[in-house]
């Protein structure tokens, strides 16, 4: 196989780091609002979380972002198929990172809350400075998982017509009949990303403030 | 006589249907060390938690300075909660030591110091590290500034706690069993804080297992038993000639394990 064809599949690439980078960031934004919510004793907030996340995890990604690509354009907004492609990936991820966020939160010391009532600190003072970094240590080695997952699952908005690595390979495959080389070199290629976002994570979690070493 | 720096008055704590505290009256005098001693179970932790406004009594009130905490009795006569800023402003006056010290782990000594000066008193960072060093001095572990909790042992762990809530400046210091969750070789140093605190004359409300820190330190000795306070008094009384039947069995599991404490 051609270095040509190599490369063409690794500049694909550049979309399925993208698209998954921006999911997942987007997702854990709107993971954090949906553990809130989960959290929130107000069934105002938490029955509407519990279905958005009963939903994406209960259909499809691919199912989901046909429907997202063919339902945005119906209520009149016509948008690249990149976002329908990022919402589609984001609002999934972000169902799976909700659940893992409410995990971290409820595994918060009750006695670190305390500590932090008593020397004054607002409710809001002690989401910020003590619940978030201390659920987003807990939850760290899920989002990392979530990560690599997410990579994987890219592969699917090839079907909103994203050229991306798996999209890529088809293309190359059945214009050049080498698919073995072809699929393996996508293979590789998925294999090194994951891999590096694995290293990345583990090198993180020993770098966070106050990690036991 | 002057104000009790505490005051508790028919305090009734129920969990549910049980009953935890019954009717208890307890003064805390200005500038002295109390302790509240009793049986595992008896209420100690409950009693020095609804002190700190973390637990919240079902009857009864509690005066900090002469200032309600968390409740107040209207003009009626009725129960009333205060709002979330009044209870905040009473409870400034009180600082609070763990049996589990609670630090925050993804800050260091002087992060958890520093903390509630930058957060909640905006006080300019490098002013609050300033006083929190002297904090940190105080307690002996000013070369231990810059190490997470997971770096320090037990027991300079507990130090930097008391270094936490002391940065706020509190007029009350409560500390439930600081010392238990230590390993034995570890206690003293925590102890011996607690014993330059007393000496400068810091009120503190202690609840321990220690006894002979009780019987040494000590200036009014509580005793719980099933929720009743039984028996408040100063030291000498207290271990010199207990009176009262419980107080004298629960002394002897004590004394069996070490009278030479005491001395
Ligand atoms: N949150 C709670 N809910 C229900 N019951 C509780 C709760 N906290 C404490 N209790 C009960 O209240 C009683 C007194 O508990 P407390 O922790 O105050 O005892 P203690 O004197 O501090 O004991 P120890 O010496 O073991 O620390 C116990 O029977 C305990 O089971
Ligand atoms: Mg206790």
């Amino acid at each position: 196989m051609s270095f040509k064809l190599f490369s063409l599949l690794v500049q694909a690439s550049v979309w399925t780091i993208g698209i998954s980078a921006i999911s997942i960031g987007l997702g854990f934004l709107i993971a954090l609002g949906l553990s809130a919510a989960l959290l929130s004793g107000k069934a105002l907030y938490r029955r509407p979380a519990e279905f958005f996340i009963s939903f994406f995890r209960g259909v499809p990604l691919l199912v989901q972002l046909l429907l997202i690509y063919n339902l945005l354009p119906f209520i009149g907004l016509n948008v690249p198929s990149i976002v329908a492609a990022i919402v589609g990936m984001s609002l999934c991820t972000a169902a799976y990172q909700a659940e893992n966020l409410r995990g971290g939160f409820e595994s918060v010391p009750k006695g670190l809350i305390e500590a932090a009532d008593m020397v004054g600190f607002s409710p809001r003072q002690v989401f910020l400075r003590i619940k978030v970094p201390i659920a987003l240590r807990l939850t760290f080695p899920a989002l990392v998982n979530e990560a690599i997952m997410i990579l994987k699952s890219s592969s699917l908005v090839s079907v909103v017509g994203i050229v991306e690595i798996t999209r890529m390979a088809q293309d190359l495959a059945s214009s050049t009949y080498m698919p073995i080389e072809i699929f393996s070199s996508a293979a590789l290629i998925y294999l090194v990303i994951c891999w590096a976002v694995a290293l990345a994570g583990r090198y993180g979690e020993r770098s966070l403030p106050g990690a036991a070493k | 006589m002057t104000l009790p720096a505490i005051s508790v008055r028919s305090l009734v704590k129920r969990f549910g249907t049980t009953t935890v505290l019954q009717e208890i009256d307890l003064d805390v005098p200005e500038g002295k060390v109390s302790c509240l001693i009793g049986p595992s179970g008896s209420g100690k932790s409950t009693l020095l938690r609804c002190l700190a406004f973390l637990e919240e009594a079902s009857e009864g009130m509690i005066t900090v300075n002469g200032e309600a905490l968390g409740f107040f009795e209207n003009a009626k006569g009725e129960r009333e909660r205060l709002p979330a800023g009044q209870i905040r402003a009473v409870r400034a006056q009180i600082g609070m030591v763990f049996q589990q010290f609670n630090l925050w782990p993804h800050m260091t000594a002087l992060g958890n110091v520093s903390e509630a000066l930058k957060t909640v008193h905006k006080v300019p960072k490098a002013e609050a590290e300033e006083r929190a060093m002297v904090q940190l001095a105080k307690v002996g572990l000013a070369n231990r500034a810059g190490h997470y909790p997971s770096q320090l042992s037990g027991g300079q762990q507990q130090r930097v706690a008391i270094a936490r809530a002391l940065a706020l400046s509190p007029k009350i210091m409560l500390f439930d069993e600081p010392t238990s969750a230590l390993d034995p070789e570890l206690t003293g140093e925590v102890l011996n804080v607690m014993r330059e605190l007393a000496a400068e004359g810091m009120t503190m409300v202690v609840v321990s297992h220690e006894i002979g820190f009780a019987a040494t330190v000590g200036h009014q000795i509580s005793f719980l038993d099933q929720g009743r306070l039984l028996f408040t008094g100063p030291p000498s009384e207290i271990f010199a000639k207990p009176r009262h039947l419980r107080l004298e069995q629960f002394l002897d599991t004590y004394l069996d394990r070490g009278a030479s404490m005491l001395a």
